[in-house]
């Protein structure tokens, strides 16, 4: 794979085990293991994030939004870089079947149009881009396992051919009891932690917790 | 200058027809591809109209060349890619790289909802894990298979503009020199659990759906398959049939508004027309013809129109929104309509937005009603919107 | 009408909110509780799960959400077995 040294990991958040890091900080853990709604709920309240529509969504958004919220730690980067010029790309091997199965139970009663809306994968996207005002490109993976090589060449391009200038990516997976978001935030300036932007640094911020390989 | 990613071939099933042939005759003659479920079962048999293809899964896994075992979406996508690959008649396939991206949004559904009746009952079988594989990805791969395309798979799921992205996600690796042949489009089956889930958001039309109308009422649900045979240059110069056209413009963008409505003034539907026009290096004054998005639904209808009414202001190409045939066919629809797309330019045809009786009081400008052809069509826009903000719009280019 | 408030906050996940900060006049969609769309598909489901009450569209539920006094004026009226 190229290796450009002209885009740079400027942030980066992973959530999963009880755990949630901030670039390489651990900065929650849940005292006693939880449900992983009650557990996304704690990580809401602990930062004091004022957003009441995180209610309303499933586990797999209510994940992306806090990794995406904690990722960004107040940074306005639809000011900073304009609405249009920042992109999502997210993956994950689960698709949207938790969400799938919670909605298949109502349907035995009546079925839940709030629950239905979130039984698409990319529902999470359009969470974090409604919250962040990201319009620019977006993108959605279903794979086994995490692809960094893919991710690094798909997120490096839109970059290459001008089509992004910002953009927020990662792997966000959520099942039942198993959920784990490595999230960071590609830009083209390096901050003062930055890290290349390449396949391994990617991969280590996968493993940072040592969490499940999925796979 | 960049260098061209040429449209070789293309495979269709769907409501109107189970191949190309059998889709423009359907087109031609303005019949429509809904009525009362036949394979579906489902509550609603009697009250919502839906867009079947019209076999049955033994007829499709016949023609298909694979088990009646496998999901309908499965059989669906294989029928329609190989006759993309047919119909690009490229020789010695396995001689260049190749790579099949598909998009779907509901993986095998139609197979899940039984795994989930006994999950739901016996939670603790473990088998939710492989039913994720099995299920889902196998779609794209058991097709890929049946292909012989070993080189890249992939699938993807951003809703109802999955396939319109799978297009363009297959024209960048061509140009990033990593592949020299992909077919590329998408493919979804009816189940009860989309139409379920359409009718609870209340956007299902009891009766034949009719976009871009001032009464309209809702969308039709339909299924099927479209691919795409997209090849480098390379590739192209050794074609038995000269390629039609060019996918010459794209651009994928956000509405960033609300998880599944679109913004009143379509700002997503508007940046995604906006970028595949600036990619492509056209005016909208070169557009020839419009494939709407145009699900029927009140909300879609006038955010795709105020998008083109801004976008468009004092020239308005002809357009229609080929789901007045079809159905919406979610996953597939990018896919189908692009090789609707491609058959415009091939054949100098314009297609009739059927059943369109009252335009649009906000809109100046109104869909075609009539089936035209011998018109000169150069420049095809293609419009897929998706629920998630997902909105992306492809451009194909006479040769 | 307090019972039909703890009813919308549960059936729309409104957390935050208590009965008591819903207005009986106060407007539930855009400017006042800014309810969206989806939202009101909810509220259908709630008319029908408690009340028994089937909206025939969303249209009419445009007129029947539009305050929690609106609601309860409608449920009065059209539930079964109570005369109207």
């Amino acid at each position: 794979m190229k290796n450009d040294p002209k885009t740079y990991i400027t942030a980066y958040c992973s959530i999963s085990g009880g755990k949630v890091y901030k670039d390489d900080k651990l900065i929650f853990k849940e005292d006693t293991p939880d449900e992983t709604a009650d557990f996304l709920l704690s990580v809401y309240k602990s930062f004091s994030i004022d957003y009441p529509k995180f209610y309303k969504m499933d586990n797999l958004s209510k994940l992306g939004f806090l990794a995406a919220e904690l990722l960004l730690g107040g940074r306005q980067i639809a000011e900073e870089y304009g609405p249009e010029r920042i992109g999502v790309v997210f993956s994950n091997a689960s698709s949207s079947l938790d969400a799938d199965l919670k909605y298949f139970e109502t349907v035995k009663n009546i079925p839940s149009p709030a629950l239905f809306v979130y039984t698409l994968p990319n529902i999470v996207i359009g969470e974090v881009s409604i919250r962040h005002r990201c319009k620019g490109e977006n993108g959605f993976f279903i794979r086994d396992r995490f692809d960094t090589d893919w991710m690094q060449f798909y997120v490096q391009d839109l970059f290459d051919r001008g089509r992004v200038e910002s953009c927020i990516c990662g792997w966000v997976e959520c099942l039942e009891a198993h959920y784990h978001a490595a999230v960071y935030l590609v830009e083209s300036c390096p901050g003062e932690k930055a890290l290349p932007f390449n396949s391994k640094h990617i991969h280590q911020i996968y493993e940072t917790d040592n969490g499940e390989i999925n796979g | 200058m960049r260098s061209p990613v040429f449209i070789a071939g293309a495979g269709i099933i769907s409501a109107i027809g189970n191949d190309i042939a059998g889709n423009l005759a359907a087109l031609e003659s303005e019949a429509a591809g809904m009525g009362e479920m036949q394979f579906l079962r489902s509550v609603h048999r009697h009250k919502l109209p839906v867009a079947e293809v019209k076999m049955n899964n033994a007829a499709l896994a016949e023609r298909a060349g694979m088990s009646a075992d496998i999901g309908r979406a499965a059989l669906l996508s294989a029928v329609a890619a190989k006759e993309a690959l047919r119909n690009a008649a490229i020789d010695n396939l396995s001689t260049w790289r190749t790579g099949f991206i598909s998009a779907n949004t509901i993986g095998g559904m139609d197979k899940t909802e039984d795994f989930f009746k006994d999950f739901l009952h016996h939670p603790h079988q473990g088998r939710l894990r492989n039913l994720v594989h099995h299920e889902c990805g196998a779609v794209t791969e058991l097709v890929a298979d049946q292909l012989g395309i070993k080189n890249y798979i992939s699938t993807i799921s951003t809703a109802c503009s999955s396939s319109a992205n799978a297009i363009f996600f297959a024209a960048r690796l061509i140009r990033q020199g990593m592949l020299d042949i992909v077919v590329a489009g998408g493919t979804d089956a009816l189940t009860r659990f989309t139409l379920n889930g359409f009718n609870t958001l209340m956007i299902v039309d009891q009766q034949f759906c009719q976009p871009f109308d001032e009464n309209r009422r809702g969308l039709n649900l339909g299924e099927g398959a479209g691919y795409i045979v997209l090849v480098s240059e390379k590739v192209a110069r050794t074609l038995l049939h000269q390629p039609v056209c060019t996918l010459s413009g794209y651009c994928n963008a956000n509405d960033a508004y609300h998880q599944t409505a679109s913004s009143p003034d379509g700002t997503g539907s508007y940046l995604a027309m906006k970028g595949a026009l600036e990619q492509s290096g056209l005016r909208p004054g070169d557009i020839d013809y419009i494939n709407l998005h145009g699900t029927g639904t009140n909300n879609n209808d006038i955010a795709e129109g105020t998008a083109i009414k801004m976008l468009f202001e004092g020239y308005y190409p002809p357009m229609s929104s080929t789901k007045s045939f079809t159905g919406h066919t979610l996953g597939a629809s990018g896919g189908i309509e692009a090789v609707f797309a491609m058959l415009s330019i091939q054949h100098g045809l314009i297609y009739p937005n059927l059943r369109l009786e009252t335009p649009m009081k906000e809109l100046p400008f109104m869909p075609e009603k009539q089936f035209r052809k011998g018109v000169p069509v150069r420049h095809v826009l293609s419009n897929s919107f998706g629920f998630g903000g997902n909105c992306s719009s492809l451009i194909f280019s006479k040769i | 009408m307090a019972d039909l408030k703890q009813q919308i906050i549960a059936q729309l996940s409104l957390k935050d909110l208590k009965p008591e900060d819903i207005g009986d006049d106060q407007p539930l969609f855009v400017e006042g509780l800014g309810l969206d769309s989806i939202d009101a598909l909810e509220l259908i489901v709630l008319l029908q799960q408690v009340y028994k009450i089937k909206l025939a569209n969303a249209e009419e539920g445009q007129h029947v959400f539009r305050s929690v006094r609106t609601m309860a004026q409608y449920i009065m009226e059209h539930q079964p077995g109570t005369a109207s």
